[in-house]
């Protein structure tokens, strides 16, 4: 009962909150907007028992990525008559294009499953599942390749931005 | 389950209200005005009574009718909104700045979890036998709590920076990027800096770390954060001084360069708000250090039945289990006001730092000092 009221809270707020990003004329608003969806994501993974997943998401995403975000738009600082009427241009057309593309591929996808006879029960879950050590644990025994290359192409990353930078000076 | 919602709904009164408020708002005045007035060798707040309350009337309370006169007062000043600033922002960034100051304190472990067995002390560890635990002194015990910590300061630039970029005002605009700037660039070697003790006590659970805490090096040193981690813990109060935006790291409000920076434009309550949640967020520097640095709620050879000096099975002393209980939440809190009172300490006695001070404090002192502080743990983790 409790469930599915977080539930429906946690997926309404996640929708509407998406929704409101693409609605929202001012670029802040679009952007805290997305940092109050990635609060209902994290409260879904809080859910599936996942914690360690829901507070990486807003680590990363809520407390690393989206005020890096809000200090560019808030130097930027643009006025909302600033703002150009939007039109339709090509590149929009593939966003609508790849977006609606993705959209069907993951709800195909999800249908296929939920057929399934190859989903894990709830009371078949381990005690650990979704805690910090499992989770670790399979970063450097199985997954350790993706695991490094990862790391790789954060290196990559920053070398790039100190070269970039340099150019100015 | 209705038990369990009541129980979460206590604690969470308990902590909120009971510990982290009233300790960050009596801080406005005890730390800020009375501390400060003494070390400026000053008399400071000393002439509001409490004439209500018979027999009070002429005693002065160290100030303390002061604090109650300012939030009076507080509540019947203008709430007043600058012309062309966004009004719906303006009006909802208190909450947005109050509301991580709050949460964060969801995994403080005020004590170890309840036993309702015996307790048998086993190589400087409570264990509980014959009955259960029940977690009874944290909100909630969370098995990535550390990570929990810093994910909800991460959130916490935002109350800063959209106050700044609500308030149409240069000021506060400056004030927003400087408070975002610098907290970008001190989470960094705060997160690094407790790296360290995560590698030495081999956990995120903070109720576990302070347990591990309790264990006594060579039969008499406790194994305390500040012990096995001596820089770490300079480094990480030094970064969290900066993420709650106090002096010396006071860039974002800078009164002598930018008047308060990213609060300039808020009045009434909503400047209370903001200043109140600063407070409560330097409240929770004191708690998270105490924590994993001071030993938490542990104190020096107490355990479950009484004090024990060595690793012995009996108690040298016994004690009953609540007065167990009373004593390591009166550690606890005498830990945190430690803390909170050195903070203001080096706050009025230090002077400030320029901007660019900060951040070369930041990215090219703190920073190298904790990653060599882990590379260094690493190397002693793995070989002992």
């Amino acid at each position: 009962m409790a469930e599915t009221i977080f539930f429906i809270v946690f997926a309404l707020g996640a929708l509407g909150f998406s929704a409101a990003v693409l609605i929202a004329k001012n670029p802040i608003n679009s952007a805290v907007m997305l940092v109050c969806s990635f609060f209902c994501l994290a409260g879904i993974y809080v859910m599936l028992s996942a914690t360690f997943m829901a507070v990486i998401q807003i680590l990363v995403y809520a407390g690393a990525i989206m005020v890096l975000f809000i200090f560019v738009l808030m130097l930027l600082n643009i006025r909302d008559d600033e703002i150009e009427a939007p039109r339709l241009s090509i590149h929009q057309g593939i966003a609508i294009l790849a977006g609606t593309g993705i959209f069907f591929t993951i709800a195909l996808s999800i249908a296929a499953w939920s057929g399934s006879s190859s989903r894990v029960a709830h009371d078949t879950m381990s005690d650990t599942f979704g805690t910090v050590e499992p989770i670790g644990d399979q970063l450097i025994t199985s997954y350790v390749l993706p695991f490094e290359m990862a790391a790789i192409l954060l290196l990559v990353g920053i070398v790039g931005a100190v070269v970039v930078a340099k150019k100015r000076f | 389950m209705l038990t369990d919602i009541l129980l979460i709904l206590l604690k969470i009164v308990a902590v909120v209200l009971l510990f982290a408020m009233p300790i960050g708002s009596l801080m406005t005045l005890l730390g800020d005005r009375k501390q400060s007035s003494m070390i400026q060798n000053r008399v400071g707040p000393n002439r509001a009574r409490l004439s209500i309350i018979p027999g009070l009337g002429r005693l002065p309370l160290v100030g303390i009718p002061h604090f109650l006169a300012d939030g009076l007062k507080m509540i019947f000043k203008e709430d007043a909104i600058p012309d062309g600033a966004d009004r719906t922002w303006h009006n909802i960034v208190p909450a947005m700045a109050l509301f991580p100051a709050i949460v964060m304190w969801a995994v403080i472990p005020f004590h170890d979890h309840y036993c309702t067995g015996e307790i048998v002390v086993q190589n400087y560890r409570d264990i509980c036998v014959e009955g259960q635990t029940r977690n009874f002194f944290s909100i909630a015990n969370l098995d990535a709590g550390l990570l929990y910590v810093f994910a909800i300061s991460g959130v916490s630039v935002y109350g800063a920076a959209i106050a700044g970029w609500a308030s149409n005002a240069k000021y506060s605009l400056i004030g927003g990027l400087r408070s975002s700037a610098q907290m970008i660039s001190y989470e960094v070697s705060m997160a690094l800096s407790v790296a360290g003790a995560i590698l030495i006590y081999g956990t995120l659970n903070l109720n576990e770390m302070v347990v591990q805490q309790g264990h006594l090096i060579g039969g008499w040193l406790p194994m305390w954060g500040i012990v096995v981690q001596p820089l770490a813990f300079f480094i990480f109060l030094g970064a969290m001084m900066a993420e709650t935006k106090r002096a010396p790291f006071d860039m974002p409000e800078g009164e002598s360069e930018i008047v308060a920076g990213y609060f300039t434009e808020f009045s009434s309550m909503k400047f209370a708000v903001i200043q109140l949640s600063e407070y409560v967020a330097t409240v929770f520097v004191g708690a998270l250090i105490a924590t994993i640095f001071l030993g938490g709620w542990q104190v020096p050879y107490l355990y479950g039945d009484g004090f024990h000096f060595g690793n012995t099975p009996t108690a040298a002393l016994e004690l009953p289990y609540w007065a167990v209980i009373a004593l390591r939440i009166g550690a606890f809190s005498f830990k945190t006001i430690f803390i909170l009172w050195l903070q203001f300490m080096l706050r009025w006695t230090l002077p400030r730092f320029r901007y660019d001070q900060v951040m070369n404090l930041g990215w090219k002192i703190f920073l190298p000092l904790s990653l060599a502080n882990l590379v260094i743990t690493a190397f002693v983790v793995a070989i002992l």
